[in-house]
């Protein structure tokens, strides 16, 4: 049966944390299918690669190994991937909603002829009866995505022109090893007599990659914290929840100022003005000059031990209680309800 | 150097930054009525950025290409307000329900009718829809190189471009040589705002189908100013293969949508207790606003 596959992303022998999730949903994907999981990896230097993909039951991996395929380009990229799509004609293709996935997937999807979907939060297998063709189809990906600003959740399916490609967002899918021992057959990829000169005319010149970068403007859920944090190790409970939601931490003024966070993450008038999905105010009292920065949220919780704090009065949730209770709680009912 | 032709691709797009309650009808769906439009926000950086090569290469020329509804005109007069040279429509309604590979086919029929060309420039992702995917579709296919998420261009010559690109976790500098298709991050420049000049130019130009209602002072008036008259490309026009555009030649298709818009209301206030914070992340998770 007709695989589905995972393009990895790779940077100095490590296999990006996307593409570890990537790797997890698509194999949840391909138990509910009843068929292989396959991924494909371009980069250099890479044997040895598929100890760090086999645990996520990887059946079969593709390996693209030369220097002249790291960091990322589009075209040696693109021309690999289409060449391995067009001969295992999977089912399914999962890329991250990455500076990368983003290059390459619209690429392929063209070459390919090929529907794709950008952004999914939500993956699953289901059918689709075509009125007009009077036909059911069945087994199809379910490529769920917020539209419309976060406003709408659509359902976005393809069932005539293969494959189905997804790109999905870093740190919605859960991460899971399905078995430590799993053996993956490794198949090198001919790179040499795959790739032309004229797959190498945009040339890397210059690259400054940080290992972690503050995106406050972009980061659809956003965990905050005031003064009323109280401690910097209270703020690791923040740090903690806004990694495992995949967002960013920020905080107000008087947070910077009490040397809880850097600088660089104030939201408020003088700091960034965001406009995230979910804004989760922790200990901040709600100042005219920090909710300038962030009433366009679009639900917000606050977290607060004064049930009379002025940003309660535009909060969609409103915790009385303690940051230091209620935030290790959000932590652990996230772990216990999170599919 | 040698004047560039420039050809910048922009979208007029509902407002979703400014989704007010009353955007989404009772059933779930969008209500487009009551979404007002705008210029896509990443297209006019795009357009600052050709504007900007034209203020450093002399001779250069700004090609503005919109495909969308006879309402997508006002992309052509903003263009034309701002400074470009020339401005054309792609817009007949069996274009409409086209996605990402139908609007690039579409789009790229246009192209080949403006070509030759050593530049084409659009915004990195449309806000009704942030899939960033026509872009290196349209590149892909007229058989050129991409730059995506372009920043700043850096230095310009006869034979190369060398751009910033802005990555989630830094900058790449590429160069890339012509032609070639780039697309426009936000962090770039801010667009100039309108010429009084240009706007006083242009303020009368009119799609044909526009002018269908025109009165006869505009109609006189752009018998005598043809520049006035927005070209308006048909599936015919630019020898568009029917099974690839619109809803046919869409293989994505949407199955069902469901609104997570919650009405504004009284706050939940809620107690430390576990059973309130669990049924929290519960509704949390329920209505997708966290994974």
């Amino acid at each position: 049966m007709k695989s589905v596959m995972v393009y990895c992303e790779v940077e100095n022998q490590i296999v990006a944390d996307i593409s570890q999730e990537l790797l997890s949903a698509g194999k949840r994907l391909a138990q509910k299918l009843g068929c292989p999981l396959d991924a494909m990896i371009f980069g250099s230097s890479l044997s040895g690669i598929e100890s760090q993909i086999a645990p996520f039951g990887v059946d079969r991996l593709f390996v693209g190994n030369s220097m002249r395929l790291e960091p990322y380009s589009t075209l040696p990229h693109t021309a690999l991937a289409s060449k391995i799509l067009k001969e295992e004609d999977p089912q399914i293709v999962l890329f991250g909603a990455t500076s990368v996935g983003r290059d390459l997937a619209p690429r392929l999807a063209s070459q390919l002829n090929c529907g794709l979907t950008a952004d999914c939060t939500i993956l699953d297998i289901g059918d689709h009866f075509v009125k007009k063709e009077k036909k059911e189809y069945k087994d199809l990906l379910y490529a769920i995505r917020p539209a419309f600003g976060g406003s709408i959740m659509a359902n976005i399916i393809n069932w005539d022109m293969h494959p189905q490609m997804a790109t999905v967002r870093e740190g919605v899918m859960k991460k899971d090893i399905f078995d430590e021992h799993y053996s993956t057959e490794v198949i090198e990829v001919d790179v040499n007599s795959i790739l032309k000169e004229e797959d190498f005319v945009v040339k890397i010149i210059e690259r400054h990659i940080q290992k972690s970068g503050v995106n406050l403007k972009e980061a659809p859920i956003i965990v905050a914290g005031g003064y009323g944090v109280g401690s910097k190790e209270n703020f690791d409970h923040l740090i903690e929840l806004a990694k495992l939601l995949g967002g960013e931490v920020g905080g107000s003024r008087a947070a910077v100022d009490a040397g809880y966070i850097e600088h660089d993450r104030q939201i408020g008038q003088t700091g960034t003005t965001v406009r995230p999905k979910l804004y989760i105010a922790a200990g901040i009292s709600g100042a005219i000059q920090h909710t300038a920065g962030m009433q366009d949220a679009s639900m917000i919780i606050s977290i607060n031990n004064d049930p009379d704090a002025p940003i309660n009065k535009i909060a969609d949730y409103v915790i009385n209680g303690d940051v230091g209770v209620v935030v290790p709680k959000m932590i652990e009912f996230y772990k216990k309800n999170a599919k | 150097m040698r004047p560039l032709k420039i050809i910048v691709l922009a979208k007029q797009v509902p407002d979703t930054r400014h989704v007010g309650p009353d955007a989404m009808k009772p059933d779930g769906t969008v209500n487009r009525g009551k979404l007002s439009t705008v210029f896509n926000p990443d297209d006019l950086h795009a357009l600052e950025l050709a504007l900007n090569i034209k203020d450093r290469v002399p001779g250069t020329t700004v090609t503005i290409l919109t495909m969308g509804p006879q309402k997508a005109a006002d992309i052509i007069r903003e263009g034309y307000y701002r400074g470009v040279d020339n401005g054309i429509m792609i817009s007949d309604r069996r274009f409409g329900g086209a996605d990402t590979l139908a609007t690039s086919y579409t789009l790229v029929q246009g192209i080949k009718k403006l070509a030759p060309y050593d530049l084409i420039l659009g915004g990195r992702q449309a806000i009704d829809g942030d899939t960033a995917q026509v872009g290196p579709q349209c590149a892909d296919k007229l058989q050129i190189p991409q730059v995506t998420y372009v920043e700043e261009i850096l230095e310009i010559n006869d034979t190369e471009i060398i751009a910033r690109r802005r990555l989630e976790k830094g900058v790449e500098t590429v160069s890339a040589p012509y032609p070639c298709l780039m697309t426009v991050h936000g962090s770039s420049p801010k667009c100039r705002s309108r010429h009084a000049k240009s706007v006083m130019k242009y303020k009368y130009a009119r799609s044909k189908t526009e002018l269908r209602s025109a009165n006869e002072m505009l109609l006189s008036l752009h018998e005598k100013r043809q520049y006035l008259t927005i070209p308006e490309w048909s599936v015919e026009d630019i020898e568009a293969d029917v099974t690839k555009i619109g809803l046919a030649g869409s293989p994505t298709k949407v199955k069902s949508v469901e609104s997570i818009v919650l009405t504004a209301g009284e706050a939940k206030i809620l107690t430390s207790s576990d059973t309130d914070i669990e049924g929290m992340i519960r509704e949390l998770i329920e209505h997708h606003t966290i994974g």
